[in-house]
């Protein structure tokens, strides 16, 4: 096997086709290594950058704040418990949401005990099928009647006030669970579309489904909102 | 393709996930359609805003134990 200085005979970046870019993962995540060095101010940069996101996923899994913050704490425990024995098969931040998952989901099973036998089985409206926008935005001839705004002229600062943020976060915890995860996984947590039909173990057309769906509800309450 | 069909082909497109036919069919529609590019530009203001979501702070009392945490597991 020869050796090329050249980056380009490593193959496309980015190509996820080609066999070596998986085959060499990257040996040396810099977060896993200042953790099992016991880098502290690595694992308070860690923790911090993605308390946000991983809040928002428990948060589907379970109703109550304080629970949500729970599982969270329990997950980086559970991550230094065992980061020992973590092979670097997935990154270091798939690893971290998927023993986040599994915590939530076990909490969910706990707090469900302790709810009514309806709400156990109740069927979550606003699934999978259906246009995402409503038919009267639409004329006969299927093209649009009232368009939609643009949001150029929206200023910055009321775009991105805190009471936009709000209205993104009702909108996004009012999403069946379905969406919501994967909204979460993607936007929210930055995932890409393999990692999170990883996390979830959905097929990829699903995924997209479940992501457009989600993101067109946000998109309509907002549309609402900034009117 | 009709607007009512692209609005609903918008994430495969972002995603990267449309046939090169659809693709091409899609970016031709968009050309000519103010309605679906604000549609499109509305989605991505979207994505934007929900990424938002993640600088939360995390509350000082969950750092601390966290943090006590790592201290006796590093000594550990």
């Amino acid at each position: 096997m020869s050796v090329s200085l050249f980056s380009g005979a490593r193959g496309p970046e980015g190509d996820p086709s080609y066999a070596g870019a998986r085959v060499v993962r990257d040996p040396v995540d810099p977060d896993l290594a200042a953790l099992r060095s016991g880098d502290e101010a690595a694992f308070e940069a860690l923790i911090g950058r993605y308390h946000g996101p991983m809040l928002r996923l428990a948060m589907t899994y379970v109703r109550d704040r304080g629970v949500a913050e729970d599982a969270v704490q329990e997950t980086w425990l559970t991550c230094l418990r065992t980061i020992d024995r973590f092979q670097g098969r997935s990154s270091l931040k798939t690893w971290i949401f998927g023993i986040l998952l599994n915590v939530a989901r076990s909490r969910r099973r706990k707090e469900s005990r302790i709810l009514t036998f309806t709400s156990l089985f109740r069927r979550e409206a606003g699934d999978d099928r259906g246009p995402t926008v409503g038919a009267g935005r639409f004329g006969g001839d299927s093209m649009w009647a009232t368009r939609p705004d643009s949001w150029d002229n929206v200023p910055e600062s009321r775009l991105l006030g805190r009471e936009t943020i709000d209205q993104v976060k009702v909108a996004i915890e009012a999403l069946p669970a379905r969406q919501r995860e994967v909204v979460i996984l993607r936007d929210v947590a930055g995932f890409d579309a393999d990692e999170v039909c990883t996390l979830l173990s959905i097929s990829p057309a699903n995924q997209r489904v479940r992501l457009h769906r989600g993101r067109a509800s946000v998109r309509k309450v907002l549309e609402e909102y900034l009117k | 393709m009709t607007c009512r069909e692209i609005v609903e082909l918008m994430t495969d497109y972002l995603d990267g996930a449309l046939s090169a036919g659809d693709r091409a069919k899609f970016e031709q529609h968009m050309g000519g359609c103010d309605g679906c590019r604000a549609y499109l530009a509305q989605l991505r203001a979207t994505r934007m805003l929900m990424g938002r979501l993640a600088d939360e702070p995390i509350p000082a009392p969950l750092r601390a134990e966290l943090m006590n945490a790592f201290r006796s597991w590093r000594s550990s």
